[in-house]
């Protein structure tokens, strides 16, 4: 298992959660983060890194309606969707820039 | 003092660096997948088989930092990681030439090999390669008379890493060439000898990533900075115009014929503050960076070429939420 959920909210409704990942840190803490802070619904978007010798990330999604996971997961997508675009654009430049 | 086009920009002032008024640093945007793709623009600017620089432009700079993050720690390269020793019989100690060697550059292709299981005892030949290295120092009996040079007195008293020699397991020997798997560079130096020393190791290289060991990084560097722009408020001519042109690195500030200086290129720029140290020009500039324009400089160690690197740092992060999104959709 490299996600799980910590406890504490359970009597919080489907809009809180608190999600646990091995071996993850601010590498996708941060850009995963940084999308679902902007999302319309978000009340609140955080993570952190509890301890340096830990190889886990905890990553906290408050919203307002949607359930957290449905956030989580939407997070997910645009974040691929935009490594799918980055990795188009730059490989479509790299021959632009060998055909030079 | 605004600037007229919508870039956002940070201002580096004499005693501190503001953030233009209009803007509210990024973070408040909505997040719109098919805004960023307007926005966002890659330049390839310079590239070659070691080295490359390229912009990314109209991103946030969580991606970006993602992105040098995954070049230096999480794209995978292969790396010596065992050393079986018979025989060290030369002044370096066993762990410090183990150290040494582990260090060395190959240039196999780590795409072409799989990741050592935790458990195995073994290495197969799709996970490993093996390599020799038997060197014995002796005195070179056709010396020249009158030489105390090391080079004359012994033989082998260096030990390059082009000394190395690969042994394929199994069928590698037709998968891979020779000279697609060695150490990058022949003339490493891993030790000196003299008479009567002897080597006899045989070293073994798996592929690993940069978080385990620095080692197993495929870049030397991997960085970015944001473009820095300079903007003349006045005109300056004459001395004052030499003076302006010292404050900065050569070629941001160019004088023309009538002695009058202009911004020439401002993108190799320091960004160093010495303008604001001379009264009499401090008012003609202002210093700023596009706080969405990230130059990358992606370094190679020579296994993969430095755009090769940065997709493959890029496919990781994207197999990371493939992989966490199916695993999400088991979830309750």
């Amino acid at each position: 298992m490299k996600v799980t959920e910590l406890p504490g909210d359970e009597d919080s409704g489907p809009t809180c959660r608190t999600y646990v990942f091995q071996n993850e840190s601010h590498t996708l803490g941060n850009a995963l983060k940084c999308i679902i802070n902007r999302y319309e619904d978000v009340d609140f978007c955080g993570y952190t890194v509890p301890h340096p010798a830990e190889n886990k990330m905890h990553f906290r999604i408050q919203s307002k309606e949607t359930p957290a996971l449905e956030i989580l997961k939407r997070g997910f997508q645009d974040l691929e969707k935009v490594c799918e675009h980055t990795i188009d654009v730059f490989e479509k430049e790299v021959k632009e820039f060998n055909k030079m | 003092m605004p600037l007229k086009d919508e870039k956002p920009r940070l201002f580096l002032e004499e005693f501190r660096v503001k953030n233009a008024p209009n803007d509210y640093g990024m973070a408040d945007e909505k997040w719109s997948f098919k805004k960023f793709t307007k926005k966002f623009r890659i330049v390839i600017v310079r590239m070659d088989n070691f080295e490359m620089e390229f912009d990314l432009i109209g991103i946030q700079p969580a991606f970006a930092n993602a992105f040098r993050r995954l070049m230096l720690s999480e794209v995978p390269s292969m790396a010596i990681e065992k050393v079986m020793i018979r025989n060290n019989t030369s002044i370096i100690q066993d762990e410090v030439l183990a150290h040494r060697l582990g260090l060395i550059p190959l240039k196999a292709d780590p795409r072409l090999f799989e990741y050592r299981p935790e458990d195995a005892t073994a290495g197969t030949e799709f996970d490993t390669l093996e390599f020799t290295m038997k060197v014995k120092c002796t005195v070179n009996k056709s010396q020249p008379k009158d030489s105390y040079r090391a080079e004359d007195l012994y033989e082998n008293h260096s030990v390059y890493s082009s000394q190395m020699k690969w042994q394929p397991m199994g069928n590698q020997a037709s998968v891979h060439k020779e000279a697609d798997i060695g150490p990058v560079h022949p003339d490493i130096l891993v030790s000196k000898m003299r008479p009567g020393h002897e080597l006899d190791l045989s070293l073994v290289a798996v592929k690993g990533i940069g978080k385990d060991h620095a080692k197993f990084s495929p870049v030397a560097t991997a960085s970015y900075r944001l473009l820095p722009e300079v903007t003349l408020t006045r005109e300056v001519r004459g001395s004052e115009a030499t003076l302006l042109q010292s404050c900065f690195a050569p070629g941001v500030i160019g004088i023309d014929s009538e002695g009058r200086a202009y911004v020439r290129d401002a993108r190799y720029d320091t960004c160093s503050r010495n303008v604001y140290r001379y009264d009499e020009i401090k008012d003609a500039v202002v210093l700023s960076r596009v706080r969405d324009h990230f130059i990358f400089n992606v370094e190679s160690v020579g296994a993969l070429q430095p755009n090769v690197i940065f997709v493959e740092a890029v496919k990781i992060l994207r197999d990371k939420c493939k992989s966490f999104l199916d695993e999400l959709n088991k979830f309750n």
